[in-house]
């Protein structure tokens, strides 16, 4: 039995240690190379007494980041990968909600870093790569590891202005990825293109993988999702046959036509998440691919990646969903209605979920984990946690779920997940704003900001800019001379709505 | 003219896009703004960028977009 998740790069070293792992393009590395990077990392780190603590890897989408990764992982500790192109306040935040001893950063993030308050170590990974890795030291660490040890925290949007940070282990990333790779019917000759960026659970699905198997992943420069035809180019240059992308980055490539110009004929393997696929735009892509197979994933970054999935076997109607399937192997999914009970056939109820798979909770946050990492309500007799997700399904007759809407003001747009509070809450902040209100436009993928106050909306954006990543920039700023308020001087967020709804052209 | 730096000031109301160059090259447009302004070029201008003239250099200023759309409409 596996317990620790460097045992797949173990293995595959062995097997294929010549063999290209990661590549932006530019820079490549082999198995074997990564094998000895991070487990010089891991000696440099453990040498100087960091264990079981949070070790901050501040850089951009390279090949280099994950073995940095690793290298944490071979220490003992977990990783925290943060984004170059995520603002100074926010990585202010994260950093007080860790308290860090050490950051290991490229050029850029030490530059970006030097300016700002943090005191604790800073270590550029080029100067400590190729230092001496030492078994000794390593082993040590191996015996005393269990699985349930944690092995990365990512953070994600909170809806109080302050990001979560989610914590998971060796044992449910192995859950994980043994289910993930057999659904998807996942072999050593995947090539894999990367369109996450390295910050989100999401590119375990790559990295793992292409551990586990000796496959090769590419990692698609970001830039590439703006220009549909120089992104084909890319993929059909370095033969990539596999992706498992967000919804937005594959229709800006069929939405665009570009499939009619050239098409990534490598591809065999499609899988895409986050948000839900219009049905003309994968009709496009069955149509340019009719070879490839098409999967649906569904899943929360609280339950490690993925929990289910649903390969697509038949033609849909315009404006029918694609139902998000059957949980993975060794992952249970149910739906409780409000009072507790499991709903029925076509009954929509929250999505719960139990097993492996659920990580181990907020960091630094044992209120926020115990509101929604519970006891199973269904079982009276003896402890047993579920994780409910807040999102609303329902099941069809043959078992297949079907994403139905959120709870709450959680907010899928270009497949990032965002708490419409956070966005408001540092609305709130910036000087000469009276109220203020986001609601998310779902006809046109926008966020839409109503505010009043005496500040102009290019320097609400300016100010908004430092603060919140881009991705959670509102996309259309409405200054109202008065916001509507209720009764009880709450804003009435219904009446925006339809105010909204009136504004579509 | 005006009509197109009206709509990428929709999208970006701090940036002051008449003298603005290098959009894509500084990061000032990201892939929703790419996607927007194709939606709104067609609505507004009646002109349908094929995919492949969706590329760097012609959204990197307002000029340039403009430039396009002029050349698309002509044909």
């Amino acid at each position: 039995m596996q317990y620790n998740v460097l045992e797949y790069l173990e293995d595959t070293v062995n097997r294929v240690p010549g063999k290209m792992a990661f590549s932006d393009g530019n820079f490549s590395v082999t198995f074997a190379e990564v094998y000895r990077q991070s487990r010089a990392v891991g000696t440099w780190l453990s040498v100087r007494q960091y264990y079981n603590e949070p070790v901050v890897v501040f850089m951009n989408k390279h090949p280099k980041t994950i073995t940095a990764f690793l290298g944490v992982i071979y220490s003992g500790n977990h990783y925290v990968p943060l984004d170059e192109e995520m603002p100074l306040f926010r990585v202010g935040l994260i950093l007080e909600t860790l308290k860090p001893r050490i950051v290991i950063c490229d050029s850029v993030g030490a530059n970006k870093l030097a300016g700002f308050g943090y005191t604790g170590m800073i270590v550029e990974y080029d100067d400590i790569a190729d230092s001496k890795s030492d078994d000794e030291v390593l082993r040590l660490i191996r015996d005393r590891q269990i699985d349930t040890d944690a092995i990365y925290v990512v953070f994600t949007s909170g809806s109080t202005g302050v990001p979560k940070g989610i914590v998971a282990c060796h044992r449910s990333v192995i859950d994980y990825m043994e289910a993930f790779t057999a659904a998807l019917e996942l072999n050593e000759t995947a090539i894999f293109g990367m369109q996450v960026p390295l910050y989100f659970d999401a590119c375990l699905k790559e990295v793992f993988s292409t551990l586990k198997f000796g496959a090769s992943t590419y990692l698609i420069p970001r830039s590439l999702f703006m220009f549909p035809v120089k992104l084909v180019e890319f993929m059909n240059e370095n033969k990539i046959n596999t992706v498992c992308w967000v919804v937005s980055a594959l229709t800006m490539i069929s939405a665009f036509g570009a499939l009619e110009k050239s098409v990534p004929v490598h591809l065999k393997t499609i899988a895409f998440g986050s948000e839900v696929m219009p049905v003309k735009q994968l009709d496009l892509w069955r149509k340019a691919l009719p070879g490839a197979h098409f999967y649906n994933l569904y899943g929360p970054t609280e339950a490690t990646g993925m929990s289910c999935f649903y390969k697509v076997s038949r033609e849909f109607s315009e404006g029918e969903v694609i139902p998000i399937g059957k949980p993975f192997r060794n992952t249970s999914v149910f739906l409780l209605k409000e009072n507790n009970e499991v709903a029925g056939f076509n009954e929509t109820g929250e999505i719960c979920i139990r097993g492996t798979a659920l990580t181990m909770g907020y960091y630094r946050s044992f209120d926020k984990t115990a509101e929604v990492f519970v006891q199973n309500p269904l079982n009276k007799v003896y402890p047993e946690l579920i994780y409910r997700t807040g999102d609303l399904a329902r099941m069809t007759e043959d078992g297949d779920l079907i994403f139905v809407s959120r709870k709450d003001d959680q907010i899928k747009h270009m497949g990032h997940r965002i708490e419409l509070g956070e966005i408001e809450s540092q609305v709130s902040l910036i000087e000469g704003i009276g109220h203020s209100c986001c609601l998310y436009d779902k006809s046109t993928d926008r966020i839409v900001l109503f505010y009043s106050g005496d500040t102009d909306e290019g320097v609400l954006i300016k100010q908004l800019r430092g603060k919140l990543p881009r991705y959670m920039l509102p996309n259309t700023v409405e200054r109202m001379n008065k916001i509507p308020l209720m009764a009880n001087s709450k804003i009435d967020r219904s009446e925006l709505k339809r105010r909204l709804n009136s504004n579509i052209k | 003219m005006n009509e197109l730096i009206s709509i990428l000031n929709g999208l970006h109301p701090d940036v002051d896009f008449a003298e603005a160059e290098g959009l894509v090259d500084n990061g000032v447009l990201d892939s929703f703004d790419i996607i927007s302004l194709v939606a709104e070029i067609d609505s507004e201008f009646d002109v349908r960028i094929p995919a492949e003239e969706i590329l760097p250099e012609n959204f990197n200023s307002a000029k340039a977009l403009y430039e396009l759309i002029t050349r698309l409409g002509d044909n």
